[in-house]
C-alpha cells in the first residue's frame, strides 16, 4: 500500500491523453498556472523552465529526470519511483511533448539499481500500451525514455554536473550561464526536473491547475512530499500542503518535543525550536522534502560534524571556496569539539561560511555552509563554554 | 594562400572546458548584437556575449584571475575573479559570465573583497612551500595574488610538511603537487590546447589532484614533453628538469672544454626575464655574457639549423626524384623532424606514419655531433673533454639529447639542453646584467649564419627556410625575384593549419654540390608542389586525421610541424608568462632578425659549404652525413604497459 494517498488516486493515462490533446503553449500555460515549482529544493517554476526549453531553437532536445537523489535524509524519490513510476513517466512524457522533445532520460541514482529492473518493466508496459515510443496513443508525437545509471556521487544530483555525467566526463557542474534550457545535453536545450516535480505534473494535466493550487499558500502551491526522518515515533514519506508549520508537521509525525529539525538535508536549513511556528514553503523555510527531527539528546556539534563530513567528501573539488572552505568548517568543528577553537576564529569560520555561500561555483558549495551557519547561530550558547581562549589554537 | 577546410576531428574535451556556449554574432556591429552594461559605475558597450573580465579588461579595470589563462577555454574553478552582478543572490566568476543584457557589475564591494581574501587564504593553506625556496618566487600568480590582497598572515593555516612526493621521472616536466593550486591549466592545456591528455583531475574534493594516466610517473606515460603545462602554470607546481649545476660543474673544470650553441628562439625572449618587454633579442649581448660566464665557445645554432635544411631539402627532392623520375613509392608527404615535441607525438599516436618523418636530426643534434667530430678533429682537442651544452627554447629537447640513439659521434652528442629560464637563471647568478652587455660575434668555425637559420623559431620559419634553398637550387633563380626581399609570407602567420602551392614553371641546372645526386631537374619541370604547415600538436592533429581521411594535406610534398603553438617561440622553456600577443612581439624580434642578416639563405653560408668540401665529403645525404646527422625513430604507440 503505498504511502502517497494524492498519488495513488490518479490514473495515470489520463494526464496524457489530455496533454496530448492540448497545443503546447496551452499546456504550459497549465503547468504555470498550477504554480508548480521544482520539487527538488530550488523551488524554480516548473512552467518557466518548461517555456524557457520550449523556446529554444535546436534540431534536438531532452527531458531529464533527475532521479539522483542523494540528499541525505531523503528517500521520497525512491518511494514515488517505487509505487508510481508511471506517473514520474508520464510526467517526462508530457514535458517532452511541451518542449518538442523526443527523448527522455531517467538519471538513476547508482544505489537505487536495484529500482532498474522494475522500472524496466514500467517503461515496457507504457511502449506496449503505446504510450511511449513511436505515435503514442495514435498521435502524431514520438517519444521514448531510457535510463542511464549515476555512480554513486552527490554532486550528480546538481543539473549541469549529471549532464557532464550523462556526456560520458566527470561529474562536475558547468558555469552557467548558459544554463541548461539553452545549452544542455550535447550543448541542446534540455529540461532536468526532479522526480517529484514530473509526477506532480502528471497529476496536474489530469485534474487541472485549480485542483493543484487548492492547497499550499500563494506562492507555495499545492502539496510536498516529505522524507521524514530522525527522533520521531513515525518516521517515513508523507503528504503534506506546503505552507504546514514545522509544529504541525512534528505532531503528525510523532515528533514533538524536538531540540531542532534539519530541513532541507545536509545542505538545507537548522531550525530551531523557537522557530518552529515557521512555514515549510518557498517563500519561508524551502525545502527539497527531507526533515531530520533532533531530539533534546542530540548533541547538534555532532550532527553538524556528521554533514561537513559528508560535504567534505561529496564535494566535487572544482572550485576553491568548496574545495577548500568544508574542509576548514570540518575542521572548526573538531577543534570546537576538543575546546580548542578561538571565538576569533569562530566568527572568522562564520564569514567563511558566507563568503562560501557566495562565491561557490554550484549548489553545492553554496549551501553547504548552510547548516554550520544556522548551528551556530541558534545555539551559540552551547557551544561558547567549547571554545578557547587563544587565537587559533 | 588558401587552407583546405578541415574536418574537425571529434572534440574530447569536457563541455564545462569548452568556451562559453553562447557565442558572438560574427559582426556584431552589422547587426547590432551589442549591449552596454556598467562596470563600477563606468559604462562600456560590448559585443553580446563578452565576459564581465574581457569587458574590465577594455575598460582598464583589474579583476584578479588565476584560473583564466589567454590561451585557454573559460573554467571558472578558482573563483578568484569573484564580481558582484546587481540583482543576483551570488557573486558571479567574471571571467565565465558572458554578458547578454544590460547587467551592473561591481568589482571590489565589501562582499568580493571578503571573499576574494576567503579564496586566497584558502588556497594558501593547501599551498606548501615558502616563497624565498621557489623558483617561482617573483613571477608566481599566487604570490601577487597574496600581495594584491593585502595577505599578511596564513588566517587558515599553511601546511608545515609535504603531503606529495615530487615526480622527476621525466627528462623534461617535473611535477610538484604540494605547490598545485588546481587551477587545472595543465589540464586545459594538455587536453584542449595540444590535445595529448597526459593528465587528468583524479578523485573528488580536496582529495582531488592532478595526475597522469593510472598515476604512473610521467617519464612513463604518453607525454610529449612539450612543456605547455609549464608555462601556463601560476604556481611553481611544474618546472623543467633543471640541469644548471651540471652545466656550472662543466664550467668550474677546467679539463672541460665546454661549448654552448644558442638558438634563436630564446635570444629573442630571454630578455624577458631581465624586465625588458617581449620582442627585444638579445642575441650578441648573449655571446658577451656566455663568455663571461664561463662557456669556452659560443656558437650559432642557425649553422645547423642551416645545415639542417641542406639535409632536410635534399631528403625532400630525393624522395621526390623517387617518386617522379624512378617511379618507386616514396612517403609523401615529408613532416619536418625538428621539433622533438612534435617527434613524440608522431611515435606515439601516429607510428605508423614514421617513414614520413624526415630522418634528419634537428639542428640542436646535428650540432652537437659536428662538435664533437669535426670541431673537435679541426681543433685538435679530445671529444670526450668536450662538453655541449644547448640552449634551447624547448624542454623537449631534454628528452631529445638524452635519446640513446644519439650518439653517433661516439659520445653523448648534446650533454645538456638548457631553457630560457634555466639559462636567465645562470646568468643572474653570475651577476651579469644581460641587456647592458656589449655585444660580441659568435665564434669560429661556425660564425657565419643565414637569415634562414633564424626564422626556424617561429610557426612557419623551417618550411620558408627550406624554400629559399629548394627553389634556388632547383629553379637556379633568385627567391627574390619570386618573392619581395625573400620573404616568403604565405608561410608565415598564426593560422593553426596554413597551406601553399607553388608552382614549378621552370628548371635550371643541378648545382654542383647536389650534381652526384641528381642528373638534371626535368622531373620537376611542371610540378606544383604542395606545402603545409601546422603548430600546436591540436593542428597537427587535425592534418594526420585529414592524412588518414585520404583529404587534401595527404597530397602534400611537405609539411611543417610545431609541437608549440606558435612554434619555438612559443616553446615549453621560454620565458613565462605567454600570451598570443607575446608569442607575436617575439616572432616580430625572430624576423626582424632575419632581415638584418647579410646572407639569408641556408646553401649560400660559407661555413656550410665548407664543412661539406672539407668533413661530410659526399655532399647533403652523402654517406658521412647519414652517420652523423640523420637519424632513426622509435614506435612508441598510445597504450602503455
Amino acid at each position: 500500500m503505498s504511502q502517497l494517498p494524492t498519488f495513488t488516486s490518479m490514473k495515470a493515462e489520463d494526464g496524457l491523453r489530455k496533454a496530448l490533446g492540448m497545443p503546447r503553449p496551452d499546456l504550459i500555460a497549465e503547468i504555470s498556472a498550477s504554480g508548480l515549482k521544482g520539487r527538488g529544493g530550488a523551488g524554480f517554476p516548473t512552467g518557466v523552465k518548461w517555456n524557457f526549453a520550449a523556446a529554444a531553437k535546436a534540431d534536438r532536445k531532452y527531458v531529464v529526470c533527475n532521479a539522483d537523489e542523494g540528499e541525505p535524509g531523503t528517500f521520497k524519490d525512491r518511494v514515488i519511483l517505487q509505487d508510481h513510476a508511471d506517473l514520474v513517466f508520464e510526467g517526462m512524457t508530457i514535458a517532452g511533448k511541451a518542449i518538442g522533445a523526443k527523448e527522455g532520460i531517467l538519471f538513476l541514482r547508482g544505489e537505487y539499481t536495484y529500482l532498474k529492473t522494475h522500472l524496466e518493466e514500467a517503461l515496457a508496459r507504457r511502449r506496449e500500451a503505446k504510450l511511449l515510443g513511436k505515435e503514442i496513443l495514435g498521435q502524431d508525437f514520438n517519444f521514448d525514455i531510457r535510463i542511464f545509471m549515476g555512480s554513486g556521487a552527490y554532486i550528480c544530483g546538481e543539473e549541469t554536473a549529471l549532464i557532464e555525467c550523462l556526456e560520458g566526463f566527470r561529474g562536475e557542474p558547468r558555469n552557467r550561464p548558459p544554463f541548461p534550457v539553452n545549452t544542455g545535453f550535447l550543448d541542446r536545450p534540455t529540461v532536468v526536473n526532479n522526480v517529484e516535480t514530473l509526477a506532480w505534473a502528471a497529476c496536474i494535466l489530469q485534474k487541472g491547475s485549480d485542483w493543484f493550487k487548492s492547497v499550499g499558500t500563494e506562492k507555495s502551491t499545492g502539496i510536498k512530499i516529505f522524507s521524514v526522518s530522525g527522533d520521531c515515533a513515525k518516521p517515513g514519506v508523507y503528504e503534506f500542503p506546503l505552507g504546514i508549520t514545522v509544529k504541525d508537521l512534528l505532531q503528525q509525525v510523532g515528533g514533538a518535543g524536538a531540540q531542532a529539525v534539519q530541513m532541507g538535508g545536509a545542505s538545507g536549513l537548522c531550525v530551531p525550536a523557537s522557530e518552529f511556528g515557521r512555514q515549510i514553503a518557498f517563500e519561508d523555510i524551502p525545502t527539497g522534502g527531507s526533515v531530520i527531527v533532533f531530539g533534546p539528546q542530540r548533541d547538534m556539534l555532532d550532527v553538524l560534524h556528521n554533514f561537513l563530513e559528508f560535504f567534505v567528501d561529496e564535494s566535487c573539488g572544482q572550485c576553491t571556496p568548496c574545495r577548500l572552505g568544508n574542509r576548514k568548517l570540518l575542521e572548526g568543528v573538531e577543534m570546537l569539539k576538543a575546546g580548542a577553537c578561538s571565538m576569533a576564529y569562530l566568527q572568522e569560520l562564520c564569514a567563511l561560511g558566507e563568503s562560501m555561500q557566495l562565491a561557490s561555483k554550484c549548489g553545492l558549495g553554496q549551501s553547504s555552509p548552510n547548516a554550520f551557519l544556522s548551528v551556530m547561530k541558534h545555539f551559540r550558547a552551547e557551544f561558547m563554554g567549547r571554545t578557547h581562549g587563544f587565537v587559533n589554537a | 594562400m588558401s587552407t583546405p577546410a578541415l574536418q574537425d576531428p571529434a572534440r574530447r574535451t569536457p563541455a564545462s572546458q569548452h568556451s562559453l556556449g553562447i557565442k558572438p554574432p560574427p559582426a556584431p556591429e552589422a547587426i547590432g548584437g551589442q549591449v552596454t552594461l556598467s562596470i563600477d559605475g563606468q559604462e562600456i558597450k560590448v559585443p553580446l556575449g563578452t565576459t564581465i573580465l574581457e569587458a574590465a579588461t577594455k575598460m582598464g579595470i583589474h579583476i584578479p584571475t588565476l584560473c583564466h589563462h589567454p590561451d585557454l577555454c573559460v573554467a571558472g574553478v578558482c573563483r578568484v575573479c569573484s564580481v558582484e552582478v546587481e540583482g543576483m543572490r551570488t557573486l558571479q566568476a567574471a571571467c565565465a559570465f558572458p554578458v547578454t543584457a544590460p547587467i551592473k557589475v561591481k568589482t571590489h564591494t565589501q562582499k568580493v573583497r571578503t571573499a576574494r581574501r576567503h579564496i586566497v587564504d584558502l588556497l594558501l593553506s593547501d599551498h606548501y612551500g615558502e616563497c624565498y625556496a621557489c623558483r617561482r618566487n617573483n613571477n608566481c600568480e599566487l604570490q601577487s595574488l597574496a600581495r594584491e590582497h593585502g595577505v599578511d598572515f596564513f588566517r587558515f593555516g599553511h601546511p608545515v610538511k609535504p603531503a606529495h612526493e615530487i615526480d622527476g621521472s621525466s627528462y623534461s616536466v617535473v611535477r610538484d603537487l604540494n605547490k598545485c593550486v588546481l587551477c587545472r591549466r595543465c589540464v586545459r592545456t594538455c587536453i584542449d590546447l595540444q590535445e595529448v591528455g597526459t593528465i587528468e583531475v583524479v578523485g573528488r574534493s580536496d582529495r582531488s589532484h592532478i595526475k597522469p594516466f593510472l598515476d604512473k610517473p610521467l617519464g612513463e606515460v604518453v607525454c610529449i614533453n612539450c612543456g605547455q603545462c609549464i608555462n601556463r602554470c601560476p604556481t611553481g607546481a611544474l618546472h623543467a628538469q633543471d640541469y644548471t649545476d651540471e652545466v656550472w660543474a662543466a664550467i668550474d673544470n677546467p679539463a672541460k672544454h665546454v661549448v654552448i650553441q644558442t638558438a634563436p628562439s630564446p635570444r629573442a625572449a630571454i630578455g624577458e626575464c631581465f624586465g625588458l618587454p617581449a620582442g627585444q633579442a638579445l642575441t650578441f649581448e648573449l655571446n658577451t655574457a656566455l663568455r663571461r660566464a664561463g662557456f669556452d665557445r659560443v656558437f650559432d645554432t642557425n649553422f645547423s639549423a642551416d645545415l639542417t635544411i641542406m639535409e632536410e631539402g635534399t631528403e625532400l627532392l630525393l624522395r621526390l626524384k623517387k617518386a617522379l623520375l624512378l617511379r618507386e613509392p616514396a612517403a609523401f608527404p615529408q613532416f619536418t623532424s625538428c621539433s622533438p615535441g612534435w617527434v613524440k607525438f608522431l611515435e606515439h599516436f601516429y607510428p605508423e606514419y614514421i617513414p614520413n618523418l624526415s630522418t634528419a636530426k634537428s639542428p640542436q643534434q646535428m650540432f652537437g655531433a659536428v662538435i664533437k667530430t669535426y670541431y673537435a678533429e679541426k681543433h685538435g682537442i679530445d671529444p670526450k673533454d668536450i662538453v655541449t651544452v644547448a640552449l634551447m627554447p624547448c624542454s623537449a629537447k631534454k628528452f631529445e639529447c638524452n635519446r640513446p640513439e644519439m650518439d653517433s659521434s661516439g659520445f653523448k652528442d648534446v650533454d645538456y639542453g638548457l631553457t630560457t629560464r634555466e639559462l636567465a637563471k645562470m646568468i643572474h647568478e653570475a651577476g651579469i646584467d644581460l641587456p647592458r652587455m656589449p655585444k660580441s660575434d659568435f665564434d669560429a668555425p661556425f660564425g657565419t649564419a643565414t637569415g634562414s637559420g633564424v626564422i626556424f623559431g617561429a610557426t612557419g620559419g623551417v618550411m620558408e627556410a627550406a624554400l629559399r634553398t629548394v627553389i634556388e637550387l632547383v629553379t637556379g633563380k633568385k627567391v627574390e625575384d619570386l618573392f619581395e626581399h625573400a620573404d616568403i609570407k604565405p608561410v608565415r602567420g598564426f593560422e593553426g593549419v596554413r597551406y601553399v602551392e607553388l608552382p614549378i614553371t621552370e628548371v635550371g641546372p643541378v648545382p654542383e654540390i647536389l650534381a652526384h645526386l641528381f642528373p638534371h631537374w626535368a622531373f620537376l619541370k611542371g610540378q606544383t608542389l604542395k606545402l603545409a604547415v601546422a603548430h600546436g600538436t591540436a593542428n597537427a592533429k587535425k592534418v594526420m586525421e585529414d592524412i588518414k581521411r585520404g583529404g587534401p594535406m595527404s597530397k602534400c610534398h611537405f609539411i611543417e610541424f610545431m609541437g608549440c603553438p606558435g612554434g619555438c617561440i612559443g616553446g615549453g622553456g621560454q620565458p613565462i608568462p605567454t600570451s598570443p600577443e607575446i608569442r607575436e612581439a617575439r616572432a616580430r624580434a625572430i624576423y626582424a632578425e632575419d632581415s638584418a642578416y647579410a646572407v639569408r639563405k641556408s646553401h649560400e653560408n660559407p661555413d656550410i659549404g665548407r664543412i661539406y668540401q672539407e668533413f661530410l665529403k659526399e655532399g647533403p645525404c652523402g654517406h658521412r652525413s647519414h652517420e652523423l646527422l640523420h637519424t632513426h625513430y622509435t614506435v612508441r604507440g598510445k597504450y602503455i604497459e
